[in-house]
């Protein structure tokens, strides 16, 4: 925002009083309301709003409070944003970033905890990224408000307060690619956001437990998804787990076995399978929502039964 | 308005018209695919409002019925066509269709397929407009049965709360498809729904191009000078269905028949004629050398220009070669 003067923040209760999760405190003291701009509970109204300017080059950076509330903004998203690039034969963009947090936090019902990633993947034209720590939180927004496409970040809700290490100077993180967040040679835990973190202290359990020296790889990238980068690192383990906080129909697990499949079927030594949710709404009661979504014993246990130990 | 512009604006009428009604022909004929929604009997709106606008300065967007708008706004007539025959030549290079006719150039930012998807847009272009101290307006046209959605109102709060400069203009032809206004909509009078959200709003008669005109003039004065947007109700009366799909039995004869007695282009016609101004042979041979341009043209062009190449279905999706995709380095 200090670097050009047309990049401005929209989204609910995100100026005055500097966001639901604190990410724009202070903008609005620093840049003013014409720039980082309390919206009406309009989420497709306002989305729609920030398309239109970005037609002109204005760079919005939307914030959607809660993913839930993206649904209603997925009219002007996807029929808008994802499209006019090509049904106006490239004449027209809408580098606009929409940021979002999504997941199940603490019991906040089924209408407040969805996962949609699953969603926004499948559209083409839109970009998605994840974040699965600091350093690529703060690397990804600043490419994504300079990228030419629009790019919607899946965040989580559940990780606003994580701490890590940020470059010191300007740092630019890739919409593309994927990262190996741990080395390993037995088996490829494929995680994205939250679920890298549960692929990392799975390993170590698995490490230390079971002798078993597992790679995880950062899946950062949704849309598209690295598809060298998941081949090379089957082509290296021969084995692959996805873990998702997400259901498993049409899931990011189904995409990335389908693309193990195509890229690298006849390096397997086992079936790959997914570490997903169960097919439910999620549920308020504590004990409820947690048996919902996976959790670290769960991917110990997938890796242990495919390696028969 | 004087005689000068009165004539054009009668040529410039007719040729929609006759576009509108060879796109008719050519729909039929197979050389036009998909939804095709024709503006046959409104021509006086778009004509009106953007001659008392600055085509290719101020920004237009509209709906699925878009050929005219873009025409008027500058857009090449055969490139228009090129693009309804789905030709590497259209103004979208085939990619897009009759519903989505984008001519960025002269600023017309489109065509949009989803009922009431362009009131957000426009108002974003709005404060485009805004942000970068322009003395441009954007003009929004679009139906009636479009303020039956939420974006209608979303928008328009928006567009009154931050003062953007947006006209918005509802082309009222009494049918959101093929039902009545009055079986779908609670208040008829368009222009009084904007007043729950305080925006100066006007009605007036679509089909007389000096009404509009004078209508849009004075919208337009009120947009230009920072006091927001405006709401400008367009009576009208589209000939043809809401697409070439519609079969159109829900409209009675009577009906048609009084709408057409009130025709745009006749009534600007026969005033030129009663006033000495042209006579009916000089109308005559204004209509032929039209329908020869569109014939020799607008058509052949269309005929003769190529088919976008397989090889680049995948082009336009993302931007090419963005470096920020590659964290900037690459």
């Amino acid at each position: 925002m200090a670097n050009d003067p047309l990049v401005i923040c929209m989204g609910e209760d995100i100026g005055v009083a500097g966001g639901t999760y604190k990410a724009t405190n202070g903008l609005y003291d620093k840049y003013g309301p014409e720039r980082v701009i309390d919206t009406p509970i309009s989420e497709n109204g306002y989305t729609g709003l920030g398309i239109g300017a970005s037609f002109l080059g204005v760079r919005p950076i939307i914030e959607i409070m809660s993913v839930n509330f993206a649904w209603l903004a997925m009219d002007q998203l996807f029929n808008s944003a994802a499209k006019v690039r090509y049904m106006s034969g490239g004449q027209l963009t809408a580098p606009v970033v929409v940021r979002s947090p999504g997941g199940t936090a603490h019991q906040l019902g089924a209408q407040h905890s969805a996962r949609m990633e699953k969603v926004f993947m499948g559209i083409a034209g839109l970009r998605v990224v994840t974040p699965s720590n600091p350093r690529q939180a703060y690397g990804m927004l600043k490419s994504a408000v300079r990228c030419n496409d629009p790019v919607f970040i899946n965040e989580h809700e559940l990780m606003y307060n994580m701490k890590g290490e940020v470059p010191d100077d300007e740092y630019f993180h890739p919409l593309e690619g994927s990262e190996i967040a741990r080395d390993g040679s037995d088996v490829t835990l494929f995680g994205y956001n939250v679920s890298v973190h549960w692929c990392l202290q799975a390993a170590e359990i698995l490490a230390k437990q079971y002798a078993i020296n597992a790679e995880v790889v950062d899946l950062y990238a949704l849309s598209p998804l690295d598809r060298a980068g998941i081949a090379a690192s089957v082509r290296k383990t021969h084995r692959a787990v996805v873990v998702e906080e997400a259901e498993a129909a049409v899931g990011v697990g189904a995409e990335v076995i389908a693309i193990i499949n195509e890229e690298s079927f006849f390096e397997l030594d086992a079936a790959p399978v997914r570490v997903s949710a169960t097919n439910v709404p999620i549920p308020y009661n504590h004990t409820l929502e947690k048996a919902a979504i996976p959790n670290v014993d769960d991917v110990v246990a997938a890796v242990r039964q495919m390696l028969g130990k | 308005m004087n005689v000068a512009d009165k004539k054009r604006l009668l040529r410039e009428m007719l040729f929609a018209r006759r576009f509108e009604e060879r796109c008719y022909e050519a729909y039929v004929e197979r050389k036009i695919g998909g939804f095709l929604h024709l503006y046959s009997g409104e021509e006086a709106c778009a004509h009106g409002v953007l001659d008392a606008a600055r085509c290719g300065h101020d920004y237009v967007i509209t709906s699925y019925r878009d050929h005219v708008h873009a025409i008027k706004c500058g857009a090449d007539p055969k490139k228009v066509m090129a693009e309804l025959y789905a030709k590497e030549t259209g103004v979208s290079r085939g990619r897009g269709g009759s519903m989505h006719i984008f001519d960025v150039a002269n600023r017309f930012m489109g065509g949009y397929a989803l009922v009431g998807g362009p009131f957000p847009l426009a108002a974003g272009i709005g404060k485009g407009i805004k942000m970068k101290g322009g003395d441009e307006v954007v003009i929004c046209f679009l139906g009636d049965a479009a303020n039956n959605q939420g974006t209608f109102h979303e928008s328009l709060n928006m567009a009154r709360l931050w003062e953007l400069p947006v006209l918005y203009v509802c082309e009222n032809n009494l049918y959101g498809i093929g039902t009545r206004i009055d079986r779908s909509t609670a208040v008829i009078d368009q222009y009084k729904r904007v007043s729950g959200y305080n925006i100066p709003s006007a009605q007036e008669d679509g089909q007389d191009i000096e009404k509009v005109y004078k209508a849009a003039g004075k919208a337009l004065n009120h947009v230009r000078s920072g006091k927001g947007p405006y709401f400008l109700e367009l009576m009208t009366y589209r000939y043809r269905g809401h697409s070439m799909s519609d079969s159109n039995a829900y409209r009675s004869k009577k009906e048609e028949r009084m709408w057409s007695e009130r025709d745009p282009i006749i009534m600007l016609r026969d005033r030129l004629i009663e006033a000495g101004e042209i006579s009916r042979d000089d109308y005559k041979a204004m209509d032929t050398q039209v329908l020869d341009i569109i014939e020799q043209d607008v058509i052949a062009f269309a005929e003769a220009s190529p088919e976008p190449r397989v090889d680049e279905l995948g082009k336009y999706v993302l931007a090419e070669n963005d470096p920020w995709v590659y964290g900037g380095g690459r």
